[in-house]
């Protein structure tokens, strides 16, 4: 028996997101006295797939097969599957990001295996195999029983530490074809952004609300930003308004995000906001108005103008790093 | 060409949430109920696409699995524009009983063009769309920000880690909608509430019901230590505070 984990690449590398999922998978085989085996889909060298073992991965499964190269739900959906009978998988983990999303319920569905989405920590108990799940959009978390013998998890990114524990592993290449013209999925192109620190992946996010007043001053938010080595983000209405981009937006209908650092400038914190930053471990709130709720939510909090007390902050950065 | 929505029914997203029973149930007391937010924008877009002759679309229908208490959402969606709507009539949290029944539901009605919200405000599951394809053998596509016909073929944008894919798939086939598929939820019109009564809802009664998990319990979360003010003159001391008590630079 074994706990799967499902790893995506980007252009042939793992991120953070692969470790933190190999992590908590590694963990959740200890709790069952099982092995974690990971199932790479899409051409990754072997260095690369090596690292995977020093998160306590036992066996690296990699398929490579050039039709996968396109994500296409079912025909990933059938590959996962078949090794997850061949690996007679008890546990399945998948990244709760749109590729997760996209196989886990299909994965569902084919197994007959109940899911619980987003989970941010070890299970609870695992007979009966309790886990624990922000629900209402982080308004409240819920304790949910999988009932099936094959279940399947979906991880929130950024909410679980990685642990080292190297292993000795077996690094397997295996040959998988997806079924006949099962391929529906034609991509005719991809857009990728370069040089940006992504909201999703980002430790430190430094986000702008109204209170900014015009999008001509984002200037010092995206030089602290910078400094910080962190990614830029928006409330809905500085994304609605067209001051910044859609992608910048967090919140309930926009990015949900888990960074260790949020910093809140000019931005109220109406809850669908909160929902979708609440699950950062630590929250800076900058507001002139003292009765805001985002300061409910933060941790750290400045009342005052952002125009005043940005520049302060941009010097505040300048000087940790000369020291 | 026909759509079908699917429609989830979920507490009004500035609800502040409260479990009775022990913690083992949502307190409905006082609380108002809407379309789930991405299922409202999945319905706007359809009905863009409908509005749109040269895209061949007949009808909009919307799909809903709950009981009698939640018609008002679906005549909701039917005021908005929706042509006609099916409820299955059963209570369940269970992502699976949902998809399974929508999918018995709906079999046999022929829709081109499946649009399901990522994700419902409530449980944030992410499942229904997925596993409603799975059921019925269609295609899938998840993170879905644009839909637009080119031809009859449905040309998607899929939101990827860092990016964007551009893609067709044939009909039939589910998308899974996020932010960016429409811009503002379309709002019911006096005209709109007053046809939306006398549009259809057909009531399909469920066989049995499965469910593979169940939530046997809920908590709230632990209030946050209050916050720490630095004084807006002193900002700089903010950093210090990150960096010597927080520690996360």
């Amino acid at each position: 028996m074994s706990v799967l984990v499902f790893l995506e690449n980007w252009d042939g590398k793992f991120k953070k997101l692969s470790f933190e999922l190999i992590s908590y998978a590694a963990k959740v085989a200890e709790m069952l006295d099982d092995k974690a085996v990971v199932l790479s889909i899409g051409k990754v060298d072997s260095s690369e797939l090596e690292k995977l073992a020093a998160f306590g991965a036992s066996k690296i499964i990699s398929i490579e097969n050039d039709l996968l190269k396109t994500l296409d739900d079912q025909a990933y959906a059938g590959i996962i599957a078949e090794v997850a009978g061949r690996s007679n998988a008890k546990v399945l983990i998948l990244a709760n990001n749109n590729t997760g999303k996209a196989l886990a319920p299909r994965l569902s569905v084919r197994l007959r295996a109940g899911i619980a989405s987003g989970v941010s920590k070890l299970p609870l108990s695992t007979d009966p195999f309790t886990v624990y799940k922000k629900v209402y959009s982080g308004k409240a978390f819920a304790h949910v029983t999988i009932k099936t013998g094959i279940k399947i998890l979906t991880l929130a990114q950024n909410s679980f530490d990685l642990v080292e524990s190297p292993q000795s592993f077996v690094l397997e290449k295996m040959d998988l074809q997806p079924e006949a013209g099962l391929m529906k999925t034609n991509v005719k192109d991809v857009q990728k952004q370069t040089g940006k620190i992504l909201i999703s992946d980002a430790d430190i996010v430094v986000s702008g609300g109204r209170g900014m007043k015009s999008p001509e001053n984002w200037g010092p938010l995206v030089e602290l930003a910078q400094l910080l080595g962190a990614a830029t983000a928006c409330s809905r209405p500085v994304s609605d308004e067209g001051w910044r981009s859609h992608d910048e937006h967090t919140g309930q209908t926009g990015k949900i995000i888990a960074p260790n650092l949020y910093i809140a400038i000019g931005i109220s914190g109406a809850t669908q906001h909160l929902a979708g930053i609440s699950s950062s471990k630590f929250i800076v709130a900058i507001n002139t108005d003292k009765d805001a709720p985002v300061f409910e939510a933060a941790q750290y909090g400045i009342i005052g103008d952002a125009a005043k007390i940005l520049p302060k902050l941009v010097e505040a950065v300048k000087e940790m790093k000369s020291k | 060409m026909k759509i079908l929505v699917c429609i989830s029914h979920v507490p009004d997203t500035t609800t502040k949430v409260k479990f009775i029973n022990e913690s083992k149930t949502l307190d409905v007391n006082g609380i108002q109920w809407v379309i789930n937010p991405w299922d409202e924008l999945a319905l706007t877009r359809a009905l863009e696409l409908k509005d749109d002759a040269a895209n061949g679309i007949q009808t909009v229908t919307v799909a809903h699995v709950g009981a009698a208490t939640s018609d008002p959402t679906i005549r909701k969606a039917l005021a908005i524009g929706a042509d006609d709507a099916i409820r299955v009539n059963v209570e369940t949290t269970d992502a699976y009983s949902i998809a399974s029944h929508l999918a018995d539901a709906i079999r046999n009605e022929n829709f081109d063009l499946i649009l399901c919200g990522i994700e419902s405000s409530d449980h944030n599951g992410s499942t229904v769309g997925g596993m409603l394809a799975e059921f019925l053998g269609y295609p899938s596509v998840t993170g879905v920000s644009s839909v637009t016909f080119e031809n009859g073929v449905p040309l998607i944008i899929r939101e990827i880690d860092g990016g964007k894919e551009i893609l067709t798939v044939n009909p039939p086939l589910v998308a899974v909608v996020q932010k960016g598929i429409a811009r503002e939820p379309r709002i019911a019109a006096m005209r709109g509430i007053m046809m939306a009564r006398t549009k259809p809802i057909k009531v399909v009664e469920a066989q049995g019901i499965d469910c593979l998990t169940e939530v046997v319990g809920y908590e709230l979360p632990k209030p946050r230590a209050a916050c720490k003010y630095v004084n807006a003159d002193d900002a700089g001391q903010l950093i210090a505070l990150l960096q010597n008590e927080a520690k996360v630079f």
